[in-house]
């Protein structure tokens, strides 16, 4: 466990955590705007307009 | 005979084994704990799970005896949602009430004083109110109406036969069991998770279930897209399983008690139990009720969602931020600096998705902005947003460190939480609420829209005093205590704090009166849209007669 130490871990979590976190944001944006699925969105959007009667 | 008409021979099916067989073990391991446990809290709970597991049992037999019902063969689970609505509304009137009591006893404590009673005092019955009215009412409000949005937006029936009326049933147990325990004084101390261990592994089987319903339910589903209400639904169940775990972790004392000892200790087990109070208010009673927002909003405004790019980035940002903010209950103690920083910075950056959901969900209304005239429903769910808007922005504010310098402790901070409580996770429940019975009892409308007028403004009024009220005693509160006089000492001394308080506490109480009073319309609303209420209009002749071609 050498090196491992209270320290070590906490500048890895802080200085990677904010790579991390930027990616996962430029994911999600990127998947809400990609072009190609917003016919899908536009769909799911009147999703809750159009389940009425039974299955 | 009507009963054969109604069912039909049973094909051998898994549920209707496993569930019954987990209920008689539970049946069972009560018995053996009623016989031999020393602890006599351990024994009444004891006897109280057995008796839910016999009517477990006795459901089980009275609808599965004869043969699966027909209900069961065709069309949604209806049955399971409307029993939701029933209890959600018979917890929240529960809940309430008790949550008035303790008021009053803050405000009058020589008139609601029973040394006599222990049950009665107010370090058992507040893990009870806030228990019943987050857990009892608000949970059963999201399983309810988790069961009836997934089912509509997959188009599938609830997988799993008889699993959701388990995780119903076994739910109520759980609540029951718990709800006992605390009047007994069985506690395990910890914020919002006050069950001790048997509850929490009870729950654990229940939560399993729950799980598997909602996920087998959209694996079976037929439209491609996975709503963003179910996205919702899905985060919430899944990260209350992963915080309930990981808060409960504990070493009960002895099989037979009802003690247990966390695995944690000291500023760790500060952090866990924050970690997960925090996200009980993040998940359970945010992302669970955005769910409700997302579907019911949209379906009454019959509006579709204003923008469902937005809601994918409000979803995504807001489970990814939530899951850090809980080190801000934690400002000034033993916690590293860096972690309090942690917390507070992501509870600041929180703000910007929850204001995201909150324009997704007014602006919702473009184009049937009228209906806040003429639809009290709709203007509960919408008043319901601001109130999220309103207690997310209050919340990031007071997570920075100077000012939860002068707010925590106080009363701010129960004011905070009931402007979240019962502006936004009330007022949506009721909206949806008033939405689910006419069309799940097959209503053409509610029996009195009047009355929904009356609960509105009786309860909005209600909230108004109960938050302005604790503003003011809190903001105070804080100041009275960091006064200090020209020598250095402190001002005032505790008790001329309370003393202050006293005209507010009775505002609180009187706020808490109203916003019960509209419940209590509500309750006999509904009650009367189910008895009396005229039928939806049949389908026209000519309508089926062409179907049928």
């Amino acid at each position: 466990m050498e090196g491992l130490d209270y320290e070590t871990v906490l500048a890895f979590c802080q200085s990677w955590s904010v790579v991390y976190f930027s990616l996962m944001f430029a994911v999600a944006i990127a998947y809400a705007l990609w072009p190609s699925n917003q016919k899908g969105f536009r769909e799911a959007a009147a999703l809750p307009l159009q389940d009425d009667g039974d299955i | 005979m009507t009963a054969a008409a109604n069912t039909s021979p049973a094909p051998w099916r898994a549920d209707l084994f496993i569930l019954p067989l987990i209920v008689a073990l539970g049946a069972l391991a009560a018995l053996i704990e009623a016989a031999r446990s020393p602890d006599p809290a351990m024994v009444i709970q004891a006897w109280t799970f057995l008796a839910c597991m016999i009517a477990i049992g006795a459901f089980y037999l009275k609808t599965y005896g004869g043969g699966i019902p027909l209900e069961e063969r065709e069309g949604y689970a209806n049955n399971v949602v409307k029993a939701g609505v029933i209890a959600s509304m018979f917890w929240g009137i529960a809940g309430m009430l008790v949550g008035l009591i303790i008021a009053l006893q803050l405000s009058f404590p020589n008139l609601f004083y029973f040394p006599d009673w222990a049950w009665t005092n107010f370090g058992r019955m507040r893990p009870l109110h806030t228990s019943a009215v987050i857990f009892a009412f608000g949970g059963n409000v999201l399983i309810a109406t988790s069961f009836y949005v997934v089912q509509r937006t997959s188009r599938a029936r609830l997988f799993g036969g008889s699993l959701p009326w388990f995780v119903f049933w076994g739910y109520n147990t759980f609540i029951v069991l718990a709800g006992t325990g605390y009047l007994l004084g069985v506690t395990e101390g910890r914020e919002y998770a006050e069950p001790e261990w048997y509850a929490d592994l009870w729950l654990t089987v229940v939560w399993v279930g729950y799980l598997l319903t909602f996920l087998g339910t959209i694996i079976k589903r037929k439209e491609p897209h996975i709503y963003v209400a179910n996205w919702f639904y899905l985060a919430f169940i899944a990260t209350i399983a992963m915080l309930h775990i990981v808060n409960n972790l504990s070493i009960p004392v002895s099989p037979l008690e009802t003690k247990s000892v966390s695995l944690f200790s000291g500023v760790q087990d500060a952090l866990t139990q924050w970690w997960y109070g925090h996200n009980a208010v993040g998940f359970f009673l945010t992302a669970g009720f955005l769910g409700i927002m997302y579907y019911f909003i949209p379906k009454r405004a019959e509006r579709p969602v204003y923008s469902y790019r937005l809601s994918i980035v409000h979803f995504w940002t807001l489970i990814f931020i939530y899951i850090w903010a809980g080190p801000h209950h934690l400002l000034y103690t033993a916690l590293p600096d860096w972690a309090q920083t942690l917390g507070m910075t992501f509870s600041v950056i929180l703000w910007m998705p929850s204001w995201g959901g909150m324009i997704n969900g007014l602006m919702t209304l473009s184009g049937a902005w009228d209906k806040l005239r003429t639809d009290p429903v709709i203007r509960m769910l919408v008043v319901s947003v601001a109130f999220y808007g309103m207690s997310t922005f209050e919340g990031p504010v007071m997570s920075v460190r100077t000012v939860n310098a002068l707010s925590h402790y106080t009363n701010w901070t129960i004011g905070h939480v009931h402007s979240g409580a019962l502006g936004w996770v009330g007022y949506v429940s009721f909206g949806a609420l008033y939405c689910l019975v006419p069309w799940l009892w097959k209503k053409k409308a509610l029996f009195s829209n009047a009355l929904v007028e009356w609960h509105f403004w009786i309860s909005t009024l209600g909230i108004v005093l109960y938050i302005t009220s604790m503003w003011v005693a809190g903001i105070m509160q804080g100041l009275m205590w960091r006064a200090y006089n020209d020598f250095g000492f402190l001002e005032y001394s505790f008790v001329e704090t309370v003393v202050a308080m006293h005209p507010y506490y009775i505002i609180r109480a009187l706020g808490g009166l109203m916003y019960l009073t509209g419940v209590l319309i509500m309750a006999y609303n509904l009650w009367r849209t189910v008895k009396d209420a005229p039928a939806e209009a049949a389908v026209p002749a000519n309508l089926v007669a062409a179907e049928a071609v």
